[in-house]
């Protein structure tokens, strides 16, 4: 029962998922030239990467057709890992040089970022998993606001946190961080400042005791 | 006579003009120009620090906002720079009246980009630890529902009985807020000694509380006046919104994850029913959760009769390297779905993780809902709709 794969070769046993074979095909079919690539986990899930400019359209066609009547959420990612990497850097060292190689996850992708979003079918009792490229610079899509009403929320939290517009959406407000708050905490390149200014206790071995000189310092951490 | 008859229309005519005109004046002089309500951020119904912004015209709510943020801990961050052991103790944290249900979507996810699945018994016990916490979380709801009503018993009695549950979390776990009991692979220990019987025992005060407040709180008429018929979520609208959990079900959408999904744990070895209501009023939400309440404790039972021996840990390395991929796993926690998806990059730590709570979709409808209500029911359409701030801002 309790198989351990190992990291690089893994060799899933062959399971053939029907009901997500199936409904791949349906999504071909209904979205047509909209769909970029779809990747199927059997047993797992579904991803679809559609064309970014059809966004709003797949997801009513979706909803209408496909019957994908549940909203569950809808965020970004950015795929440049992080030049800060894990803020574990021994502080007294220069910094490491690191890959920020852009790497896109399951079902491809041509830009940095990519806004996801997942519906579900209560019918079917299949979920799925859409994906759009947005561009690099100044990202935006269009909002699905309209078609799902739960997504104006998860529109303005992925608005303050990755810096993507969203095309007719109602009201883009920050939805968390101040009014005059700067950057994109979410994006990889916002450094965590917490982390900057204190390194994580587990590098050096022993701390320094409370109350002694170095900890005023710390103290702002 | 003719002229008579038309100069008394005449002055029928020019008295009915002038009080109108007078009632204009009145009217004029009444009205409001609108008055701004801030409820919170500190407010006894927010459970935390959530803010609410309303417009009123007179008793009625005009155009409502909440207002979130005050308690944001960029959670999805700090993954980002955490190792997956680690991440269960950020986690914890979000739902923090139920927090052993917010570890397993985690775990479970990380297991799943692993290959690695818990060994039956732990799934068991998680299963149970999950009721346990489901019950902790919403025999407070049920008891804080009162105090929303000015009802103050019931919050003693909720106290009372969850403190039962807590203890038995805690005789497991260590904790009884924050158990971390969870670990890729299984769990940390298996159950102490004598923990079936006295859980049971436990169980069967929990039923006799569901039953209490079923009398005391459902049963009263004053309760029953200002949750009937107030705040109605047809249907379509819940779906669209993504509310989950109670608040989808009492719309009358049969939907419960730990039915309709295949996650590794031991739901699918049981039977349970999953309530619904048709209303979707705040009394068909308040009264899905205390059903689901006694369901809880009834599928613990089950648990505990079936749970089988073995091991509680498989075979993971000391050093854990997630393998590379996408995972979306979420399962039905106390206030709804919960569920994370956590992209991998072979590293020791997640890639992104994100954290789909079920309050900050069932609160995102509160604008839409709020629009017309009057002042006093905007406290119990938001206990109806039961979140947890910690849920919200994660």
């Amino acid at each position: 029962m309790n198989q351990l794969s190992s990291t690089t070769d893994t060799t899933p046993p062959v399971v053939v998922d029907t009901a997500r074979q199936q409904l791949a095909t349906e999504i071909r079919a209904t979205l047509g030239d909209a769909v970029l690539d779809i990747y199927i986990k059997p047993g797992d899930d579904i991803w679809v990467r559609v064309r970014t400019e059809t966004w709003r359209e797949i997801h009513q066609k979706l909803r209408d057709t496909l019957g994908f009547n549940y909203f569950s959420f809808l965020s970004a990612i950015d795929w440049m890992p992080s030049p800060y990497g894990r803020g574990e850097d021994d502080p007294t060292e220069p910094p490491p040089v690191r890959d920020t190689t852009i790497r896109s996850g399951y079902a491809g992708g041509d830009t940095r970022m990519q806004v996801f979003a997942r519906l579900v079918s209560s019918e079917r009792r299949l979920g799925v998993t859409l994906k759009a490229d947005v561009a690099d610079n100044a990202p935006s899509i269009e909002s699905i606001a309209n078609v799902f009403a739960g997504a104006n929320w998860h529109e303005r939290e992925a608005h303050e946190m990755f810096g993507i517009g969203f095309i007719g959406h109602p009201d883009l407000r920050n939805l968390y961080l101040p009014v005059d708050f700067e950057g994109y905490p979410l994006r990889k390149d916002f450094p965590l400042l917490a982390r900057m200014v204190k390194p994580w206790p587990g590098i050096v071995d022993v701390e320094p005791l409370p109350g002694g000189a170095a900890s005023d310092d710390e103290a702002s951490a | 006579m003719t002229m008579t008859s038309d100069r008394l229309g005449d002055r029928q005519k020019l008295s009915y003009i002038a009080g109108q005109a007078a009632d204009a004046r009145v009217n004029l002089e009444l009205e409001t120009e609108g008055m701004t309500l801030n409820i919170g951020p500190q407010h006894p119904a927010t459970h935390g620090t959530l803010r609410i912004i309303a417009r009123l015209d007179g008793e009625q709510v005009v155009w409502a906002e909440p207002s979130c943020g005050y308690m944001h801990r960029g959670y999805e961050k700090l993954t980002e720079v955490r190792t997956y052991p680690q991440v269960t103790t950020l986690v914890n944290r979000i739902d923090w009246l139920g927090s052993f249900a917010n570890e397993v979507p985690f775990i479970l996810a990380a297991e799943k980009l692993m290959g690695v699945e818990a060994p039956s018994r732990a799934q068991w016990i998680r299963t149970i630890l999950f009721e346990l916490s489901r019950i902790a979380n919403v025999s407070l709801f049920l008891g804080d529902l009162g105090v929303q009503l000015g009802a103050i018993t019931p919050v003693f009695l909720a106290f009372r009985d969850r403190e039962y549950v807590l203890n038995l979390i805690e005789s497991a776990t260590g904790g009884r807020f924050h158990p971390n009991f969870d670990r890729i692979g299984g769990l940390k220990d298996d159950l102490p000694a004598g923990f079936i019987d006295e859980t049971k025992a436990v169980m069967k005060k929990l039923r006799n509380f569901c039953d209490e407040i079923e009398a005391l709180l459902f049963g009263n008429e004053i309760f029953q006046s200002r949750t009937r018929g107030i705040g109605i979520i047809p249907r379509d609208v819940a779906l669209q919104y993504g509310l989950s959990g109670a608040n989808l079900r009492a719309s009358g959408v049969d939907w419960d994850l730990r039915r309709d999904q295949d996650n590794a744990m031991a739901w699918n070895k049981i039977n349970f029913k999953v309530w619904t209501h048709p209303d979707g009023d705040s009394f068909a939400r308040c009264w899905v959760r205390l059903q689901e309440t006694r369901e809880a404790t009834l599928i613990v039972d089950q648990l505990l009769d079936g749970i089988p021996s073995g091991p509680v840990m498989a075979k993971v390395p000391k050093i854990i390297k997630v393998p590379e991929g996408e995972a979306w796993v979420s399962t039905e926690n106390p206030l709804g779905e919960m569920g994370y998806y956590v992209v991998s990059r072979g590293d020791l730590g997640p890639f992104r993780v994100k954290i789909r709570s079920a309050s900050f979709n069932n609160i995102s409808i509160t604008p839409w809902l709020l629009r017309g209500v009057y002042v006093p029911d905007i406290i119990t359409i938001l206990a109806s709709l039961y979140f947890i701030l910690g849920d919200i801002d994660r």
